[in-house]
């Protein structure tokens, strides 16, 4: 499947899952910070996300769990190297040039554009 | 006790669906301000949209919980879809059919069909649909941010064993 087309799915669930407008659901917009998703949207876009293009997610496959609230990964409101390192490893359909540039918690969140979830879908369909 | 919403399970396929009903009766006090009469308007009685879809919400918690033996604390986390198309004064059954569309560790999305079937001298009509309700629902004990809840299940309280123990479900919990 191409990367528009698996946009185009993308960008319908989540005005569904979101109550957005197609036009605010951009390559480059985050999901929590400019969609507003809130954690459990995050489950709820994993169940569509599932259903539409017929593979399974595992719990955190998608978004890293825990890691903001773990010591060793985060010190004195920033990411530590150790926990760069496991997010490279969790999640390689994120971008995470920025976060390395700037490791502050707050930016944990920016890295979960819709770009970011086309990439993992695109990598799930073709090992699917 | 819990403020319940269904007055009896009619049909339980486990892991599948879940037929709940609602007898709306006068004698509901929020029915005397949902809505009462005005200088230049008659009362209109009505069971209030919010608790049909909180109604739904019990039918398809019921359904959620059942599937992991009431283990989990299964919570309303999100109100999908809710379209109501007409309204249900006294008198009326509301028969709500839950079915789970999908189902993990984390939680579940839920899919239903509100009817509703009118009394009439001669028994009641045939139910008729008047909405559909999507909800999603979360365990809690599985949540992203790896908060702690009290071990004890406070979401599937005495009432709800009550409620499936009248409608002949046995309920170990």
């Amino acid at each position: 499947m191409e990367r528009s087309e698996i946009f185009d799915k993308i960008q319908e669930i989540l005005v569904d899952a979101l109550a957005v407008d197609d036009d605010e659901v951009t390559n480059e917009a985050t999901l929590i910070g400019d969609l507003g998703a809130e954690s459990i949207d995050i489950l709820d876009i994993t169940f569509k996300l599932e259903q539409e293009f017929g593979f399974k997610i595992a719990q955190g496959e998608l978004f890293p769990e825990g890691i903001t609230q773990d010591p060793d990964y985060v010190q004195d409101g920033k990411v530590t190297s150790k926990g760069l390192e496991l997010l490279k490893e969790r999640v390689p359909h994120f971008n995470l040039s920025d976060l390395e540039s700037d490791p502050s918690v707050e930016n944990v969140a920016k890295i979960f554009t819709v770009d970011a979830l086309v990439t993992f879908c695109d990598q799930k369909l073709q090992t699917a | 006790m819990r403020w319940m919403w269904i007055d009896r399970i009619v049909e339980l396929v486990p892991k599948e669906r879940m037929v709940a009903i609602k007898q709306v009766s006068m004698a509901e006090e929020h029915l005397h301000d949902h809505f009462p009469s005005t200088s230049n308007r008659k009362a209109m009685p009505m069971m209030p949209m919010s608790l049909i879809v909180e109604g739904m919400a019990q039918t398809a918690g019921v359904l959620v919980g059942h599937a992991e033996g009431f283990k989990e604390k299964v919570v309303l986390a999100k109100v999908s879809k809710a379209k109501l198309d007409r309204e249900a004064t006294p008198g009326c059954t509301l028969r709500y059919t839950a079915t789970i569309e999908q189902f993990t560790a984390a939680g579940a999305s839920t899919k239903g069909i509100v009817e509703l079937i009118e009394p009439s001298a001669i028994g009641q009509s045939e139910p008729v649909v008047i909405g559909q309700i999507d909800l999603l629902f979360s365990h809690l004990d599985q949540n992203m941010g790896g908060i702690e809840y009290p071990e004890e299940n406070f979401v599937f309280s005495e009432s709800f064993k009550t409620l499936m123990e009248t409608s002949g479900i046995e309920a170990n919990f």
